[in-house]
């Protein structure tokens, strides 16, 4: 019998007074593997996460950190547990040095009582070889974080929750709002975490950068599940194809050619944009943002 | 998935990037322009003045500075940490009258009553840094409201007491010669008396630096005015550092106001109004942003002395001083100016 999974969820549900925003969801986080959570806006993804890092507690079902059932108190509690989030604002000061925000809050001293002083060439020689660890080869560590790629800057988020003991690292969107080269770059150092041991939660919309990456999917839709497959047991096109939800996106069609004119001939274009695509993107490319529901 | 990785930068190419870096990294000290701005100043009153640069000139310019120095300190310590504080110039006045008034009305000793007037000064600056940290109202609007009742207070509890608007005869108070070596002795050199505040200065400014750039605190600071969603995010405790600025305003008023009252012996209600506006201009002329998480204590200092320097060299250079705001908003808006460029400079995403 092997270890236990690093998180575990069975049929956890969770409502916010009359609104049920979980329903029945199960998955699990194993060690160095990255399980990817995909749903659309209002699906549930923010929920879920905030149980996982203590922000919430679920109201049924089960929540088991490495074998061991838990109800997290507060993200402090998450974090001693070593579940990091990195949250899309990634938490850094964009004035600030690269080794300065890598230990910002946790900063290393060095002296005592009113001497304390911080261990600048420590600080800066650990943050310099941990981002080497990633991948990143900074040549300068004193540079403003905000010199930095918007991929690079979550890279370094990641590094530093990596550095400070995280055996889970949950990322929430990481590449939504990036370019598709910097969005490559992130799916690569999400790799590398996995690489190094981590278990990690990738939350997207995105089946097209869930896919490569990901050893586990579980679809939320309208807070309930849609499936939690291993990767053997999905391809990418159904992948795709459930995350489009394909009904759906006929209706739509639909009600665009009853418009009539350049409506009918947006809804041809949608067809064709769907059936390259997947529909998320083409909802995407018509700013049509799901059921738009939110707890 | 492909990734399409930067070829490996060559040798030749790497060390240009690291000249344009040096040369960047000068640009980007944020007190570089107040430290050429005080050199230019310097020759300038030099030439027209040869009393300017004579060791009794330099003592007469380096009065005024270290003051408004002391107080740009911690002003810029406010402000890189995201906060103004307007009621910091009245507070010195307040500080001088409350020892002022506890020895020579109230018989105190003065010992204690500088202790009293010290705890009342870092009371003000918990006050602020409560109220702002709390409440989530812009600082501007919140030391406003303190700058106005302080200066209210000074002026009716002062009246009230000794029935006119100033308070003297310090030198009358038992123990006054124990205090004065400490806030008002003056150092000779070469014949010339320096007054012991500018020793005070060095020392704050030099603290202010280290706690800046070398401490967890100093790290918090910037962190807290860069971003103070992020820093709490990460764990920075942003209120106790935004209160402890605040207090450390209210410490260097204290300061100031009674390096004056030992100094003068007497005290007027009136004491340090719209000086507030002065050790703000010292602080941006230094390198501070105004939007805060960036900026210079040592820049601030260089501030204040560009201040004492042509508040006495428009004299010395035979200039009517009538003129001297007008010098000193013209600096303000360069000052300011440059900044801009600067952070700019400073955010680019290319290097």
């Amino acid at each position: 019998m092997s270890a236990p999974p690093l998180l575990e969820i069975e049929r956890v549900s969770k409502f916010f007074g009359s609104v049920i925003a979980l329903q029945d969801i199960s998955t699990k986080v194993e060690a160095a593997a990255v399980t990817c959570v995909l749903g659309d806006n209002g699906a549930g993804k923010s929920t879920l996460i905030k149980i996982f890092s203590g922000v919430h507690q679920h109201d049924a079902g089960e929540f088991r950190v490495e074998g061991e059932p838990v109800r997290l108190s507060s993200p402090r509690e998450a974090l001693d547990r070593g579940i990091a989030t990195v949250y899309q604002d990634l938490a850094v000061v964009r004035l600030m040095p690269v080794w300065r925000n890598f230990f910002l809050g946790s900063e290393i001293t060095k002296g005592k009582g009113p001497f304390a002083r911080l261990d600048v060439e420590a600080m800066r020689k650990i943050t310099k070889s941990e981002l080497l660890a990633m991948g990143i080869d900074l040549r300068d560590v004193d540079q403003p974080i905000g010199t930095l790629s918007g991929g690079e800057r979550q890279c370094v988020a990641i590094a530093r929750a990596v550095y400070f003991g995280a055996k889970v690292l949950i990322l929430d969107e990481p590449t939504a709002a990036l370019g598709v080269k910097q969005a490559g770059v992130v799916l690569k150092y999400i790799i590398q975490a996995r690489e190094r041991g981590l278990g990690v939660v990738f939350i997207t919309h995105n089946p097209h950068h869930a896919y490569p990456v990901g050893d586990r999917f579980m679809l939320l839709k309208r807070g309930r599940s849609l499936g939690d497959f291993a990767k053997d047991e999905i391809t990418r096109e159904e992948l795709t194809a459930l995350m489009a939800g394909g009904a759906e996106l006929e209706e739509l069609s639909h009600e665009l050619e009853r418009g009539g004119g350049a409506a009918a001939a947006a809804a041809h274009e949608l067809e064709a944009v769907g059936a390259q695509l997947g529909a998320s993107a083409a909802e995407e490319h018509l700013g049509l943002s799901g059921e738009g529901q939110e707890k | 998935m492909t990734t399409t990785l930067p070829p490996p930068p060559t040798a030749a190419a790497d060390e240009r990037v690291a000249q344009i870096s040096l040369v960047r990294r000068l640009v980007l000290r944020p007190e570089i322009g107040s430290l050429i701005g005080a050199a230019v100043l310097f020759i300038l009153f030099a030439i027209l003045s040869s009393n300017f640069y004579s060791l009794a000139g330099i003592s007469n310019w380096l009065d005024p500075a270290s003051l408004f120095g002391i107080m740009a300190v911690a002003v810029a310590l406010l402000m890189i940490g995201g906060h103004f504080d307007l009621s910091a110039g009245v507070l010195t006045g307040t500080a001088g009258l409350a020892t002022a008034i506890m020895t020579t009305q109230w018989g105190l000793n003065i010992w204690v009553a500088l202790l009293v007037s010290l705890a009342i000064c870092l009371g003000v600056g918990f006050a602020n840094g409560y109220l702002v940290t709390r409440t989530g109202l812009p600082s501007f609007i919140i030391t406003l409201a303190m700058f106005l009742m302080l200066q209210g207070l000074n002026l009716a509890v002062t009246k009230l007491i000794t029935g006119t608007v100033s308070v003297g005869g310090m030198a009358t108070v038992p123990y006054y010669d124990t205090v004065r070596p400490i806030f008002a002795a003056k150092i000779n050199i070469f014949g010339v008396d320096f007054k012991i505040q500018i020793v005070w200065w060095i020392v704050v400014t030099a603290i202010g630096a280290w706690v800046l750039s070398r401490t967890r605190f100093g790290n918090w600071t910037f962190a807290t005015g860069g971003d103070p969603v992020a820093a709490r995010n990460v764990g920075v405790p942003a209120k106790r550092t935004t209160i402890t600025l605040f207090m450390t305003v209210g410490a260097c008023a204290w300061l100031v106001g009674t390096l004056k009252l030992i100094e003068q012996t007497s005290v007027q209600t009136s004491q340090g109004f719209g000086e507030e506006l002065i050790y703000i201009v010292a602080a941006v002329i230094g390198g501070c942003l105004l939007t805060g998480g960036y900026g210079s204590v040592i820049g601030a200092s260089i501030g204040a002395l560009i201040f004492g320097m042509t508040n006495q060299g428009i004299v010395y250079a035979g200039l009517d001083s009538d003129w001297f705001k007008f010098f000193l908003g013209a600096m303000l808006l360069l000052a300011v100016l440059a900044n801009q460029v600067v952070r700019r400079y400073a955010e680019q995403t290319k290097r």
